[in-house]
């Protein structure tokens, strides 16, 4: 019996972690924060204003987004959206995928409606802030976390312009290995690395509401229902108790 | 078995068949409730624009609006100047029993009196009638002074939609929301602010 | 005159007197619940069977909602998953029942089935009951493998490729036999089609139609209980059994006190954590449906992976599929592999009880190498444990014809 309870436990409490394709570095910890409305509305506004020009969110509507992240339509069709897409239109941007091709040599940029499910908040998190410039990449960029990822570092700009240090190690059997020694800074972004960072999470959060705006609702409830089974389940435990009396 | 058993059974009894009977009332509710309109159905049925800066007058455009068509009809003076004649004949002239916005209260049935606005949706049975505009006797009727109707079972409406004595139907056709976006420019679907 | 008084007598006055000439309700209820006498005994263990009925009932509830808002297109299944999560009232509620309902169903028929392990509820004369049981088992393992397909994820496609590949395994028709099962060269809007008919269609009724001659031929056996005493030796003048109670109202009641237990836990799942970290819902899965990439990382759902693991520690794909297959085919002769007399493992010495326990430890962690990465260590570690899965089995063969065993008492003691 203890034996059972402790798997269960165990199966309880592990989180089973596999990233789709191209695993890499997730050395930091996202620390996001679902129920922050201001931390949502921020990764909204950088979602709109820099993913959201390859990237679509194909499954969620504007009027959905607006409603749990308290704003009114005016607020998002004309603070945050930058095109002339409907109220209750999904989120789908305005580039065709052959063009997408046809612009990046490379397959289309993916939906990131789910994408939070699939990769988990961490890995986004790090994939954000592990840009690295690399001249042997057709983007001219590289990623610590994702590595040979085909997109370019949209962000720039704001986290600014860092290579990164490498150490070659040769190991016995003859074997190239890299070692990471760390970023160096080229060019001063607009943001403080702790600003930058902060944006990261908040675009990050912003995604893993996106993933599943149902969470919302899910987590709200979730104590109420809990309460009202454990009632129930008191009162059918004082009544099985009471018809055992019966049988000796 | 003393009777403080019995009694505290009967109590225990009660109270969880109580709870479990509230608790199945709760866990129905998400299931009724997913046969509601989706939000999905709800984008498809949003307001629905339609330009009327070419409909000459005495013509309709028909367009749809959730799945339904809507009659936009620019009625001829000599349309509307038999409306208030027609009164006795009809099943509701005042409307008052019709489905239709509150901004929707005289004989035109429209926010302005020369366009009407109506859900082209036979009140009987659900077929659309058909536009009959001139007022020439008919087969279905010698004295008709222009309207709609409707051939599955003959209702008969006047061109303010309003039902003739002797239809099958017995309500006048629908008025759907709407509102002027501009001179030109009707939105179906939305009130404009007003209810 | 006689005669209508007789048959009043019989079916009783009234309405229900009337239903009982016509069907006999009355006795239905009667022999199932409240005069279907179990034992006195039942512990823990015996809460599995009536929740396995309940997850049944949230499954094909929830499943028929699903089907309502689903369709089994290629083009747009990974899209209705969504379309249910995001644009139908309360569909994320719906979905996560019916997802955490399928791991959930697993869970509880293991914990019935190493119920059956313990108090030897397969025996004599209970072989129908498990053989019932166990074609039950296998039939949810293939509704649960075809409802895995059908979100149109990633996983689900490169599952249903693997899965389906495995009929390559047959001799001589296998290239033909899995091209017949996709209808197409390769997973396609045909195989998702016929998928989700069996899905909701055929299985959903083979398993209902199983469940009742599961059920129908326990009532008729009787209920095994944690002694393994037969109940039926020792009746009172009215024939009842001493130590057997009506279902109803007493197992009625202390399984409602089950289903309370199980639902706070269930329900904690599907509100708290639905994806249970990956476990029910895969991280993969939120990928949909691309023929061109496959996932790093192929395994199935937990409940499949011991069997998977099996499957990956044979280097050959043939050999791999029969070890797979025998794995579950040997189960069903439980009834004759164990010989012993005795049914409890109350009542049986040492040696069953830690090879029993070395059996489920054996099953766990085969689950958990099922959803690691291959590496030589791991691979080894899933061959001995295979090879141990079958030693039980032709070890418990031998071992029982002879096995020497407590004296095993003759009614229920007071417990």
């Amino acid at each position: 019996m203890k034996k059972i309870v402790f798997i269960l436990i165990s199966l309880m409490t592990t989180s089973w972690v596999s990233a789709a394709g191209g695993g890499g570095a997730v050395g930091e910890k996202a620390h996001t924060n679902i129920r922050s409305v201001d931390s949502l509305r921020n990764g909204a506004k950088t979602y709109m204003n820099y993913c959201m020009g390859c990237h679509s969110m194909a499954y969620q509507r504007y009027n959905r987004v607006a409603e749990d992240l308290g704003l009114t339509e005016d607020e998002m069709m004309n603070g945050l959206v930058l095109t002339d897409a409907k109220f209750s239109d999904k989120m789908v941007i305005a580039m065709t995928p052959e063009q997408s091709s046809a612009w990046f040599n490379k397959a289309v940029a993916p939906d990131l409606t789910v994408i939070a499910k699939a990769r988990g908040v961490d890995w986004l998190f790090n994939f954000l802030i592990n840009f690295y410039v690399d001249p042997t990449r057709p983007s001219g960029w590289n990623n610590l976390t994702f590595e040979n990822a085909g997109m370019p570092h949209i962000l720039w700009e704001l986290q600014g312009i860092r290579t990164a240090n490498f150490e070659m190690h040769t190991d016995e059997e003859g074997n190239e290995h890299k070692e990471f020694k760390g970023f160096e800074t080229v060019q001063a972004g607009l943001l403080s690395e702790k600003e930058y960072k902060d944006l990261a999470r908040d675009l990050v959060n912003f995604l893993d509401y996106s993933s599943e705006p149902a969470q919302l609702i899910r987590m709200a409830y979730a104590p109420w229902v809990l309460l009202f089974v454990s009632l129930f389940t008191f009162l059918a435990y004082m009544l099985k108790v009471n018809y055992f009396r019966d049988i000796h | 078995m003393t009777d403080n058993v019995n009694k505290g059974r009967r109590t225990l009894l009660l109270s969880t068949g109580a709870v479990g009977v509230v608790g199945a009332g709760f866990a129905a509710v998400p299931f009724l409730k997913s046969w509601l309109p989706s939000e999905r159905a709800k984008a498809a049925g949003g307001p629905v624009k339609a330009d009327i800066s070419k409909v000459e007058p005495g013509q309709m455009l028909n367009v749809l609006w959730r799945g339904q068509p809507v009659f936009l009809v620019n009625r001829t003076e000599k349309q509307t100047a038999v409306l208030e004649s027609l009164n006795d004949k009809l099943k509701d002239p005042n409307s008052e029993s019709s489905v239709q916005p509150e901004y929707i209260d005289n004989i035109y049935r429209a926010r302005k009196n020369n366009f009407l606005v109506v859900v082209g949706i036979c009140t009987h049975l659900g077929c659309s009638p058909k536009y009959y505009p001139d007022l020439v006797p008919q087969q279905f009727d010698t004295e008709w002074k222009g309207g709609f109707f409707c051939p599955c079972h003959s209702s008969r409406f006047d061109i303010s939609g309003r039902v003739f004595d002797g239809s099958p139907a017995s309500r006048n056709l629908d008025v759907p929301p709407y509102t002027y976006l501009d001179e030109n420019t009707i939105e179906i679907g939305n009130d404009g602010g007003q209810v | 005159m006689g005669k209508i008084a007789s048959s009043s007598q019989k079916n009783g006055a009234g309405f229900m007197g009337w239903l009982n000439a016509r069907l006999p309700v009355t006795q239905f209820y009667k022999d199932h619940l409240s005069e279907y006498y179990a034992p006195k005994n039942f512990n823990f263990w015996y809460f599995f069977g009536s929740l396995a009925l309940l997850v049944l009932v949230n499954q094909i509830l929830t499943g028929i909602w699903l089907t309502m808002h689903y369709k089994p297109d290629a083009a747009q299944a990974f899209g209705m998953v969504e379309y249910i999560m995001r644009d139908v009232p309360w569909g994320w509620l719906i979905r996560y029942l019916h997802t955490t309902g399928a791991s959930a169903f697993f869970i509880v028929i293991y914990f019935h089935m190493f119920r059956g392990l313990l108090y030897g509820s397969y025996k004599k004369p209970r072989e129908l009951v498990w053989i019932f049981g166990m074609i039950i088992y296998l039939v949810l393992m293939a509704e649960a493998f075809l409802g895995y397909v059908l979100p149109w994820g990633n996983m689900s496609y490169w599952g249903a490729k693997v899965i389906t590949q495995l009929f390559g395994a047959v001799p001589w028709i296998g290239d033909s036999l899995v091209e017949w099962v996709r209808g197409d060269y390769l997973i396609s809007d045909a195989t998702l089609n016929r998928f989700f008919a069996l899905h909701v269609v055929a299985l959903p009724l083979a398993i209902v139609a199983l469940v009742v001659l599961h059920i129908a031929a326990l009532h008729t056996v009787g209920s095994n209980n944690p002694e393994g005493v037969d109940i039926k030796k020792h009746k009172d003048e009215n024939g009842k059994p001493l130590d057997g109670i009506p279902f109803h109202p007493y197992y009625t009641v202390k399984d409602i006190f089950g289903v309370g237990m199980f639902l706070l836990i269930f329900l904690f799942i599907v509100f708290v954590k639905p994806d249970m970290g990956g476990l029910f819902l895969e991280h993969d899965n939120y990928v949909p449906a691309n023929p061109a990439v496959t996932p790093e990382h192929i395994k199935p759902v937990w409940y499949f992976t011991p069997f998977y693991a099996m499957l990956r520690a044979v280097p050959d794909m043939q050999l791999g599929a029969l070890i797979m297959l025998l794995a579950i085919v040997v189960l069903f002769f439980l009834p004759w592999l164990d010989r012993s007399p005795v049914k409890s493992i109350r009542y049986r010495r040492w040696p069953f009880k830690v090879m029993l326990s070395l059996f489920a430890v054996t099953f766990v962690i085969l689950g958990w190498l099922g959803m690691q990465g291959a590496t030589e260590l791991y691979k080894l570690m899933a061959q001995v444990l295979t090879a141990f899965y079958f030693f039980y089995f032709a070890w418990l063969f031998f071992y029982s014809r002879n096995e020497k065993y407590h004296e095993v008492p003759e009614r229920i003691e007071d417990h």
